[in-house]
C-alpha cells in the first residue's frame, strides 16, 4: 500500500527525527516553513554554513528563524534538550557532527515530548540514532523546468513502511507536494535514462 | 592595623620594593627614633632595634580610603579619591556645620575616636589644599619652633581587612566667594586653613614638593637650588617650561588658582543592589532560592517604581569560609518580573557550591534599561514573545548570549554583505524581506572550480563530485561597492549564473571576467 507523504510530513510534533543527504537543509527549512511558530538553528560554531534570508524569504518570513552556534558537541546537546523542552520553538533543527548516542537520543527525544515542538536533526550519512521517529534521506532533483524539486526518501519510519516522494514546493499552496508518488519506489528498479 | 592591635612602640609597615623590603608606613615612636618611610627594613633595624613591624597591604588601605570617602559624604556631596587621601569640595556646604572651622574641628574629632590620624588642609584650590595639608605642618613647626606640638601625630590605621591604612591628608577646597572666618588654626588642631585669596602668600615658604610634583623634577629643582614655592614663582615662566616641561608651571598654576582643577566624586553607589545577612548558615537549594526570592520581589519593586528592567543581574553568595560564589544571569530582554527572573537563576543555583554554608546573599542589578509600564491589554505579543525571550536567556547563559543570532536586512547589493547577524538579544527581527532577485538558500565563501570563458563549464568538479550542466540561466551581474574596500571582491564584477546539473544539485557559480576564474558561491533549493 503507497503511503501518502502527509501523514509523515510534517514530521510528527513531540518526536525526534533525522534528516542526511544533500537536501537534509532544504528539508529542515521546509519543516520550519509549514508551521507557524519561530524555529531555531543550531550549528557548531566552526561550521561554516550560511543560510541566506533572501533565499530563505519566498517560502517563509526569515524573521521567525533563528540561529544558535554553541562551541561543541556538547553544548550543542544540551543546548538542543533546553530549546526542545522549553516548547518556545515550532522546530529545533540541529546540525551534528557526531552521532547520537543511545542515552543522548533518548534524552532529547523525551524533552521533544514535553516541549511539543518538532526536533530535526541533521546528521552526517549512516549516523543515525535508534530514538529518532523518522529519518530521511534527501537531494535534490533534476527538472528542467527550475523548480524544488526533491527527492525524499524515508529510510526509517517507525510508524509505517519505506516509501520515497518526488517533491517540490508550490507556490500557490504555499506547502510541499508530492509531484509523482510512483517515480522512484524503494526498492524499484530506476528508469533508464 | 593598629586599631585592631595597640602597640605602644615604634611600629612600621614594610613592603617589598625592587627585592628589599622597605618601610612603607610608620607611627610616631618610629619617626622620632630617626626612621623614614623609604629607607630599608635592615637599616631600620639598625636604627631602632626594638622595631615592630607587619607586611603592608595597599590594596586594604585603597578599599579603606573609600570607606572614608564614603564616610565623608557627610559633609559635602563632592568627594573625590586621591592616591594617598581625600579631596572635598566643600563650596557651599560648609555653612551647614557651622563654618569651616567647626566643620574641620568636627571632622578631627570624629576621626580621632575612631582611631585615625590625619592631617587636612583647607583652600581656594585644590593644589593649595593639598600642599598645606602636606606641608603645612612642617611649616608651623619650623615657625614656632616646637616640633612635636604642632605636628599632627600620625599613626598607622587598619583598615577593615587587618591591613595598613594610612590616611594622608584631607584636602578641602572652597570658593573664594564663600564668607569666611578668618580665624588662624589652633596650633594643636590637626588642621589648617588657608584664609581666601592668600594662597600665594601661605604656600611661598613651603617646599617645592608641596606643587604636587614628580620626584624627579623636585630633585632637579632642588639641585639648582630652587627649594621653596616662592623661588618657583620668582622666575621667568618660559626658561622653567623649557627645562622642566608643562608639568611644573601647570601644578604651580593650579594650586594658585590661575588653572581650574576640579574634583571628580566617587560615582553614586548601585541603588539596585540588595543584601540579607542570615542569623545561621543555609545550605540547601530550597533556602537559597527562598532568599533569592525574596530579594528579587524587593529588587524588582523598586525597578518597577523606576521604571527600569534588569538586563543582567549578579547574585553573590558570601560563604562562612568568607569565599563567595557569584551566578550571573544576562537577560536576552529587560526585566523585572520576579518569578520569571527566579526561573532563570535556577539553573546557577544548582552549580553552585555552598560549602559550609551561606550567611549573606547579595543581588544586584548591573545593567539596567529603561523599561516603561505597559498597559497589558495593548500588548498582545507579550504570551509567546516572553517564551522565546526567556529561552534566549537560558541558552544565552550557557553558550552566550552573543552566540544566539538573529539575520537583518543590510542595505547592499552584494549577496553576502546583504543581511547582518546581529545578537538575537539586542535586535529586533526585521519583517517584508522580499528580493527581486532569486538568491541560494546556501552561501559560502567561493570556491573555485576548473573552467574556461566566459560561459559556463559543461562539466566541473565541485566538493570531490563530478556534475553535467544541465541548464543555465543568467548572467546576473554584481559589480563592487567601490566606496567600500571589500577583501573579497578585489577580483572585481561577477557574472553569477544559476547552473542546473544533472546530478540535481541547483548551485550559484559565478565569472570574474577582469581575473578570469569560476567559482562556486552557493546552492539553491
Amino acid at each position: 500500500m503507497p503511503e501518502i507523504l502527509h501523514s509523515f510530513f510534517p514530521p510528527t510534533p513531540g518526536r525526534t527525527h533525522e534528516a542526511q543527504g544533500p537536501g537534509a537543509a532544504f528539508f529542515a527549512l521546509m519543516v520550519c516553513a509549514v508551521q507557524p511558530k519561530p524555529c531555531l538553528w543550531m550549528s557548531e560554531k566552526w561550521q561554516a554554513e550560511q543560510l541566506d534570508p533572501w533565499g530563505i524569504a519566498p517560502f517563509f518570513e526569515p524573521a521567525r528563524l533563528l540561529f544558535a552556534h554553541p562551541k561543541d558537541h556538547a553544548d550543542t546537546l544540551a543546548s538542543a534538550e533546553e530549546a526542545l523542552r522549553s516548547g518556545a520553538f515550532g522546530a529545533v533543527i540541529t546540525r551534528l557532527s557526531q552521532p547520537l548516542t543511545l542515552f543522548t537520543g533518548r534524552r532529547l527525544l523525551l524533552a521533544a515530548q514535553a516541549g511539543k515542538g518538532i526536533g530535526v536533526f541533521l546528521i552526517p550519512e549512516g549516523a543515525g540514532s535508534p530514538s529518532a521517529d523518522t529519518r530521511w534521506h534527501c537531494a535534490p532533483y533534476f527538472s528542467s523546468d527550475d523548480s524544488t524539486l526533491h527527492t525524499w526518501q524515508l529510510i526509517k519510519n517507525k510508524s509505517g513502511t519505506l516509501t520515497t516522494w518526488v517533491t517540490r514546493w508550490d507556490e500557490q499552496t504555499r506547502g510541499i507536494i508530492v509531484v509523482s508518488k510512483a517515480a522512484e519506489r524503494a526498492g524499484a528498479a530506476r528508469p533508464p535514462d | 592595623m593598629l586599631r585592631a592591635r595597640p602597640i605602644d612602640a615604634p611600629f612600621a609597615l614594610t613592603h617589598r620594593h625592587s627585592n628589599t623590603e622597605q618601610i612603607y608606613c610608620l607611627n610616631v615612636q618610629a619617626a622620632r627614633q630617626g626612621l623614614q618611610k623609604g629607607i630599608g627594613l635592615g637599616e631600620a633595624r639598625v636604627l631602632c632595634p626594638g622595631l615592630q613591624t607587619a607586611e603592608a597591604e595597599p590594596g586594604a588601605d585603597a578599599r579603606f580610603r573609600q570607606v572614608l570617602a564614603r564616610w565623608a559624604g557627610q559633609y559635602c556631596p563632592w568627594v573625590g579619591v586621591e592616591d594617598d587621601g581625600l579631596v572635598l569640595d566643600i563650596t557651599g556646604a560648609a555653612h551647614l556645620h557651622g563654618g569651616e572651622t567647626p566643620l574641620l574641628a568636627d571632622m578631627a574629632r570624629r576621626l580621632a575616636r575612631a582611631g585615625i590620624s590625619h592631617r587636612a588642609g583647607l583652600a581656594d584650590t585644590r593644589g593649595a589644599a593639598w600642599a598645606i595639608a602636606r606641608h603645612g605642618a612642617q611649616l608651623a613647626a619650623d615657625a614656632t619652633a616646637k616640633p612635636h606640638e604642632a605636628k599632627a601625630p600620625r599613626r598607622t590605621v587598619a583598615g577593615p581587612m587587618g591591613g595598613s591604612a594610612n590616611s594622608g591628608g584631607i584636602a578641602l577646597k572652597a570658593a573664594p566667594a564663600q564668607a569666611r572666618k578668618a580665624s588662624p588654626p589652633p596650633k594643636t588642631a590637626p588642621f589648617s586653613i588657608i584664609p581666601p585669596g592668600e594662597a600665594r602668600h601661605f604656600l611661598a615658604p613651603l617646599p617645592v614638593a608641596a606643587l604636587r610634583l614628580p620626584a624627579a623634577s623636585c630633585i632637579r629643582l632642588q639641585r639648582l637650588g630652587i627649594r621653596t614655592v616662592a623661588d618657583l614663582t620668582s622666575l621667568p615662566r618660559p626658561s622653567l617650561t623649557r627645562r622642566f616641561g608643562a608639568e611644573v608651571l601647570l601644578r604651580l598654576d593650579q594650586a594658585l588658582g590661575a588653572l581650574p582643577e576640579p574634583v571628580s566624586p566617587l560615582p553614586p553607589a548601585a541603588p539596585f543592589a540588595l543584601r540579607m545577612t542570615l542569623p545561621e548558615p543555609i545550605g540547601l537549594l530550597k533556602d537559597v532560592s527562598a532568599g533569592l526570592e525574596r530579594l528579587l520581589t524587593r529588587l524588582c519593586t523598586r525597578l518597577e517604581a523606576t521604571g527600569k528592567g534588569a538586563r543582567r543581574l549578579v547574585f553573590t553568595a558570601r560563604r562562612v569560609d568568607q569565599a563567595s560564589v557569584q551566578v550571573e544571569v544576562r537577560l536576552a530582554r529587560a526585566m523585572r518580573d520576579a518569578p520569571r527572573i527566579a526561573r532563570l537563576f535556577e539553573r546557577g543555583l544548582n552549580e553552585m557550591d555552598a560549602g559550609y554554608g551561606i550567611d549573606q546573599i547579595r543581588l544586584e542589578a548591573v545593567e539596567l534599561e529603561a523599561l516603561p509600564l505597559r498597559q497589558a491589554s495593548s500588548y498582545k505579543a507579550a504570551g509567546p514573545d516572553d517564551g522565546l525571550a526567556d529561552i534566549i536567556t537560558k541558552l544565552g547563559n550557557r553558550i552566550g548570549l552573543e552566540n544566539i543570532t538573529r539575520l537583518l536586512p543590510a542595505d547592499s547589493h552584494l549577496p553576502e554583505k546583504s543581511f547582518s547577524v546581529a545578537p538575537a538579544a539586542y535586535s529586533e527581527a526585521a519583517h517584508g524581506w522580499a528580493s527581486p532577485n532569486l538568491r541560494p538558500l546556501i552561501i559560502f565563501a567561493p570556491e573555485a572550480i576548473a573552467g574556461h570563458g566566459s560561459h559556463p563549464p559543461q562539466r566541473f568538479c565541485w566538493r570531490r563530485l563530478w556534475f553535467r550542466v544541465a541548464h543555465i540561466i543568467g548572467p546576473e551581474r554584481i559589480a563592487p561597492e567601490w566606496w567600500f574596500d571589500h577583501p573579497d571582491w578585489r577580483s572585481g564584477v561577477r557574472d553569477y549564473w544559476r547552473v542546473l546539473t544533472f546530478e540535481g544539485r541547483r548551485l550559484w557559480l559565478f565569472f570574474t571576467p577582469q581575473h578570469p576564474g569560476w567559482f562556486v558561491a552557493g546552492e539553491f533549493a
